[in-house]
């Protein structure tokens, strides 16, 4: 069995966020950039113990993206992935990321198509669901449990008010959650094996922009905390009532 | 022409999020100058009813066994929809089904999807932009979509709910999935058997806790000023990870992302993964012992102080509130 693991490339998660260019771009200057946390947390980890189970043969990072992302790709070798293919292209938005990860998968068939359940830069969920789209091929969302017999995944993933356990034939595609797998970090070995995994690079194809960002604006954080005495929590409560409105 | 809402009944009731998304798509329909119809699988009458008060001028109601919770098949039925009814602007609530269904529809369609939006699209001739949270929550991005048909998916509270007269009309229809390959068995389904509480991402009242409580044993006094507001009740990571509370109360990054009108963090310190899942409530009351505990940095209003002398102290400020107000 094959494996494919989409991971993106987003600033770490206490990096500053700032725009540029009036406002139309991120300002990457001083920021670190890792692997999307769900992609590799959850996503690759199980990858690899599926792997490690001898359940996969091949366990392949796509990542759609230019070449400063390739650290971040060496990144999810060291910690085992056997293979990387990046597509040389920035990745405009989701559809067309979603749809130059299909064209590969396409070529070289995977049974599974692995992802993160969002980004942490754009929260749009709706990279999975897309390939899955673009492929006809079955999408399981919000996995927190996956496990292979012979040609079947049986799947744990959450619903409205709960969860349930689903089966299906590979291939199919399946965003991942908390409680896939957890985190691990590379060990020095890792790290120096990845420097001579293959990490392929292709141009993308017919790209197609359904959507565009036009511009950011940075959300006002909140300025003033209140701070209320514990023997006065009346006042709290009218507050909470007359200037906030909430109760 | 119509704008297209994705409707879904969860225990017996219209979810909330869909009843915002019909709102959200009459008030389009109305800037467009189009009308709103609502796509719903096993409505009652009186659920029905409910989906025309709160603004579908038609209700596309269909009676389908196999239309189960598999992307696949719901994708299917809405793509049918939509070519029915020619519409241009398709509806989902960001959700956990909504996050499922509507970029596979995207996919199908060629149709442009932004998912998360928060505000109502600016039309003006060939432009079309919706507001969308990035970031995590930090900051806001506007997107275009240059598709023509459009996939908006509206992160749920983000507009209080109304609801006016029912002016709707109700069409019964076939769906055919004869075509579609479905190959997700549902095995089993697990309920998080909460009776009687409003789920977390519908929630307008959150109270949530963290390690501060120091034990499971410690939440009845959580529960209590939950109760005395009609509050649902969440948790902080760590305290699921250590099984004090179920996972489906964990509140952050990793876990639910909520923005209620209210949110009272007790006992927790507001981690920078904690914030990104809670920082779009529109108020925020902190308790803490801590006084530099960064969560104050976060907080419209903040009380310093032993969370085990202040809850007791809070809910009956509350119960007398409530009282007053009767």
């Amino acid at each position: 069995m094959k494996i494919l693991v989409a991971i993106s490339n987003v600033p770490d998660t206490t990096a500053k966020i700032q725009f540029t260019e009036g406002n139309t771009q991120f300002n990457t200057a001083g920021v670190t950039f890792i692997i999307n946390p769900y992609d590799e947390w959850y996503a690759l980890v199980r990858a690899l113990e599926l792997k490690e189970a001898n359940l996969a043969e091949q366990v392949t990072l796509i990542h759609v993206g230019l070449i400063d992302s390739e650290a971040t790709i060496r990144k999810g070798l060291a910690l085992g992935a056997d293979d990387a293919v990046r597509i040389d292209s920035a990745g405009p938005d989701a559809f067309s990321v979603a749809e130059q990860i299909a064209n590969y998968a396409k070529s070289n068939t995977y049974d599974l198509i692995l992802v993160g359940k969002e980004t942490i830069n754009f929260n749009g969920s709706s990279v999975g669901g897309l390939i899955a789209g673009v492929l006809d091929l079955p999408f399981v969302s919000l996995a927190t449990k996956l496990d292979i017999n012979s040609n079947k995944a049986t799947i744990e993933h959450v619903i409205d008010g709960g969860s349930q356990i689903v089966e299906c034939e590979l291939p199919l595609v399946i965003s991942c959650a908390k409680g896939m797998a957890e985190q691990r970090i590379p060990n020095m070995r890792g790290i120096m094996a990845a420097r001579t995994k293959p990490l392929t690079v292709i141009s993308a194809t017919n790209q197609t922009n359904l959507t565009s960002i036009t511009s950011y604006v940075l959300n006002p954080g909140r300025t003033t905390c209140k701070m209320m005495n514990e023997d006065n929590l009346d006042e709290l409560v009218k507050l909470l009532h007359t200037e906030a409105k909430v109760i | 022409m119509s704008v297209l809402v994705y409707t879904e009944i969860n225990k017996g009731r219209v979810k909330k999020a869909s009843l915002e998304c019909i709102n959200y798509g009459a008030k389009i329909a109305e800037l467009t100058g189009t009308s709103v119809t609502a796509f719903v699988n096993h409505a009652n009458q009186e659920q029905l009813e409910e989906i025309g008060l709160a603004g579908a001028s038609k209700i596309i109601s269909v009676k389908n066994d196999a239309l189960k919770s598999d992307s696949m098949l719901l994708s299917a039925a809405m793509e049918q929809v939509a070519k029915l009814e020619k519409s241009k602007i398709i509806i989902f609530a960001f959700d956990v089904n909504g996050k499922a269904i509507a970029p596979r529809l995207s996919a199908k369609l060629k149709a442009g999807l932004v998912s998360g939006a928060v505000d109502y699209p600016v039309i003006n001739g060939d432009s079309f932009e919706v507001n969308k949270i990035v970031f995590s929550g930090k900051a806001t991005a506007t997107y275009q979509i240059n598709s023509d048909i459009k996939i908006i998916a509206l992160l749920p509270n983000s507009f209080p709910l109304s609801s006016g007269q029912n002016n709707s009309t109700i069409v019964d229809l076939d769906i055919d999935l004869s075509n579609v390959n479905s190959k997700i068995i549902i095995k089993e389904i697990k309920s998080d058997n909460v009776v009687g509480m409003i789920p977390l991402p519908e929630a307008e009242l959150v109270v949530s806790a963290g390690r501060g409580l120091k034990g499971p044993e410690n939440w009845g006094i959580v529960e209590d000023l939950a109760s005395s507001l009609g509050a649902t009740t969440a948790c902080s990571r760590p305290v699921a990870d250590l099984h004090w509370r179920p996972h489906h109360e964990h509140v952050g990054q990793t876990g639910v992302a909520i923005r209620p009108n209210l949110y009272i963090a007790i006992g927790i310190s507001g981690a920078i993964q904690h914030l990104a899942g809670v920082n779009g409530s529109k108020t925020i009351v902190v308790i803490n012992n801590d006084k530099d505990a960064p969560f104050f940095k976060s907080a419209d209003y903040g009380v310093i102080g032993d969370a085990f002398s202040i809850l007791p102290k809070l809910t009956s400020a509350i119960k007398k509130f409530k009282q007053n107000q009767n």
